[in-house]
C-alpha cells in the first residue's frame, strides 16, 4: 500500500498537522461532497501585523482542518494548512494544487483533485472570512 | 507485527503440495506437451492426467476443458467465442443478458461488444441485497437472446447466484424456442466453497481460476459443454481441441489439477462461523451495514459500508496494523467512480466509499479475526474523529 503514496504523504496521514476545528475561527470553507468521496472543511484565524517594510497585513494565525476522505485527501490537507499557515491572505491565495501536489510527492495521478480541494478549502476559508469582515464592519 | 490476511478473493497463497507438484515441470520435465519425442510426451501425459482429474471435478468430459491463462480469459473466450461463432449464423443482432454487478472481464467485454454494435445486451439489477432471481433472468429473455451470463459468486460482496434455477430455467424455455439461449456462469469466487458439477448446474460454459483456490497464477479454465459453439481468440498452433492456441502452461495445469484436489468443503462451517463472528463484531460499530445478503454468501466473504469513513483511509490504517483486506471504493480503484456493485444494488455513493470487503481463506484464525475487530473499531472511530461529518 505505501509505495502507491509518498513516505511524506504516510506521515501526514499517519500523524495529521492542524487536525481539528477552531471554535472561534474567523472563516470557514467547505468543499467536496460526500457523493465523491471527499469532504474537507478548513478553519482560519486572521490577524494583523506590521510587515517588513511597515504597512499593515492580515495573515492566516491559525488553520485547522477536518477531512473525510482517502489518504491523499488527508494529507494534502493536512500539508495545505502548513503551507497557509503564517502566511498573509494575499500569498495564502496564490497556493495552488500544483504547489500542494508538488509539496505532497508521490501519488497516483487519479488523486490530483485532492490538492485541488486543498486549495480550494483554503481559498473558500478566505473569502469567508472576507465576507464576515465586510458584515462586521457594517 | 505477525501479518494478518483477509483478502483471499485477490489472491490465495500456493498451498505447498501444490508447489511441490508443480516443482518438476519446470526444470526438470520441462518438454513442450505438443512435442512428439519422450520430453513431449511426459509433459503431454501430465497434461492429459490433470485434465481427466479436473474433469471429474467439474463431471464433465476432458475435451470440454479448454485451459486458459485465468478467469478474465476464460471470461473473455467464452462471450466473445459463442458471440461471434452465431452472430453471422442469426437474422437480428444477437442479444445477451448479464448482470450489472459481474466482474469486470465479463461485464466490460459486453460493454464493448454492444457499443461496437455487435450485440444487444440487458444488465439485471441485483436486488438490494445482491441477488439475481432466474424469474429475473427469464424477463429478460428476447427473441434474439443468445447468451446468458450470470456469476456464480460476487467477487465483491460474496452473494450466491442461484446458478441451478437460472440454468434449469434456461433449458426449459429452450425447449420452446427456434434458437438456443446459452449459459455462462463466472464460479471463480466459487469454486472452493460451491457444487461444481456443470450438470447439475445446467451451465455450458464455466470460468475457473487457479490462483483464487490456492494454485498458481496465470492458469484457468473455460468448461464448454460438447455442442456449444465457440470460436477461438487466440489463433496459432492446435492446442486445447484448436479452441485456444499456445503452448501449455504444464507446471500451471499441474498445479491447478492439484489445487482442485486439495478443495475440501467440510470446511466450509469452519469459515461460515468465523465469518459470523468477524460481522457480528464489525457491525457492532455505530453506522455501518452488511452489504449483501448473509444467508446466500460465500463463506468467506465480509463486505461492510462505515458511514463517514472512507474505504481506502481505512484500508492505509489497517495495512498500518499488518492487516490486508480490499474496498470496492473509488479511490482505491484509480478511478473515482464508487464501486459498480455497490451502486447496481441500490446503495448511494457516500456508503459505497466507506465499504471494506475481508475475505478469509484456510489460513484465517479465531483470533485474527477478533483483532481485527477491535482494530476496525480504532480505525472507524479515528476516521470519524477527524471527519467533517457528524
Amino acid at each position: 500500500m505505501e509505495n502507491i503514496y509518498s513516505e511524506k504523504i504516510m506521515d501526514h496521514f499517519r500523524n495529521p498537522r492542524n487536525l481539528g476545528e477552531i471554535a472561534d475561527a474567523d472563516g470557514v470553507g467547505v468543499v467536496g461532497n460526500p457523493r465523491c468521496g471527499d469532504v474537507m472543511k478548513m478553519y482560519i484565524k486572521v490577524e494583523s501585523r506590521k510587515s517588513k517594510v511597515g504597512k499593515a497585513e492580515e495573515f492566516i494565525r491559525d488553520i485547522r482542518f477536518q477531512t473525510l476522505g482517502c489518504g491523499a485527501a488527508i494529507a494534502s490537507s493536512s500539508i495545505a494548512t502548513e503551507m497557509a499557515k503564517d502566511k498573509t491572505l494575499d500569498e495564502a491565495l496564490k497556493i495552488s494544487g500544483k504547489d500542494i501536489s508538488r509539496e505532497m510527492g508521490k501519488f497516483p495521478p487519479a488523486k490530483f483533485h485532492c490538492s485541488i480541494l486543498a486549495e480550494e478549502g483554503i481559498k473558500k476559508a478566505i473569502a469567508d472570512y472576507r465576507k464576515n469582515e465586510v458584515r462586521r464592519k457594517k | 507485527m505477525k501479518k494478518i490476511y483477509l483478502d483471499n478473493a485477490a489472491t490465495t497463497p500456493v498451498h505447498p503440495e501444490v508447489l511441490a507438484a508443480m516443482a518438476p515441470y519446470f526444470s526438470d520435465q520441462f518438454g513442450n506437451a505438443s512435442s512428439i519425442h519422450s520430453f513431449g510426451q511426459v509433459a503431454r501425459s501430465a497434461v492429459d492426467a490433470a485434465r481427466r482429474e479436473i474433469a471429474q471435478f467439474l463431471n464433465c468430459k476432458s475435451t470440454e476443458i479448454i485451459f486458459t491463462s485465468g478467469g478474465s480469459e476464460s471470461d473473455n473466450l467464452a462471450i466473445n467465442g459463442v458471440v461471434e461463432s452465431l452472430k453471422s449464423k442469426v437474422e437480428s443482432k444477437p442479444h445477451v443478458i448479464t448482470s450489472a454487478f459481474e466482474h469486470h472481464a465479463v461485464l466490460d467485454t459486453i460493454i464493448e461488444l454492444e457499443a461496437d454494435g455487435v450485440i444487444e445486451a440487458t444488465y439485471i439489477k441485483p436486488s438490494s441485497d445482491g441477488l439475481i432471481g432466474a424469474e429475473s433472468v427469464k424477463k429478460a429473455i428476447k427473441k434474439n437472446t443468445l447468451l446468458v451470463s450470470i456469476m456464480y459468486v460476487n467477487n465483491e460482496i460474496g452473494t450466491v447466484q442461484p446458478i441451478r434455477a437460472i440454468g434449469q430455467m434456461i433449458e426449459k424455455e429452450n425447449k420452446t424456442r427456434d434458437s438456443r439461449i446459452f449459459f455462462h456462469t463466472d464460479a471463480v469466487q466459487a469454486t472452493e466453497y460451491f457444487e461444481m458439477n456443470v450438470d447439475y448446474l445446467h451451465v455450458d460454459l464455466l470460468s475457473i481460476s487457479a490462483h483464487k483456490i490456492y494454485g498458481p497464477k496465470g492458469v484457468g479454465l473455460l468448461y464448454v459443454r460438447s455442442g456449444t459453439p465457440i470460436k477461438h481468440q487466440i489463433v496459432g498452433g492446435g492446442q486445447e481441441h484448436k479452441k485456444r492456441a499456445g503452448t501449455e502452461n504444464v507446471p500451471g495445469i499441474i498445479g491447478f489439477a492439484k489445487a482442485i484436489e486439495l478443495i475440501d468443503r467440510s470446511k466450509n462451517e469452519r469459515l461460515k462461523k468465523l465469518r459470523d463472528r468477524l460481522i457480528d463484531g464489525l457491525l457492532k460499530i455505530p453506522n455501518s451495514r452488511l452489504n449483501g445478503s448473509q444467508e446466500e454468501r460465500s463463506p468467506a466473504n465480509v463486505n461492510i459500508s462505515f458511514l463517514n469513513a472512507e474505504g481506502e483511509s481505512i484500508l492505509l490504517n489497517l495495512d498500518m496494523e499488518g492487516i490486508a483486506a480490499s474496498t470496492g471504493s473509488a479511490c482505491t480503484s484509480g478511478s473515482l467512480e464508487p464501486s459498480h456493485v455497490l451502486s447496481a444494488m441500490g446503495l448511494p455513493p457516500e456508503e459505497c466509499h466507506g465499504s471494506v470487503r475481508f475475505t478469509l481463506g484456510r489460513q484465517t484464525a479465531a483470533e485474527e479475526i477478533d483483532k481485527v475487530i477491535l482494530v476496525m473499531k480504532n480505525i472507524v472511530e479515528k476516521l470519524r474523529k477527524m471527519s467533517p461529518l457528524k
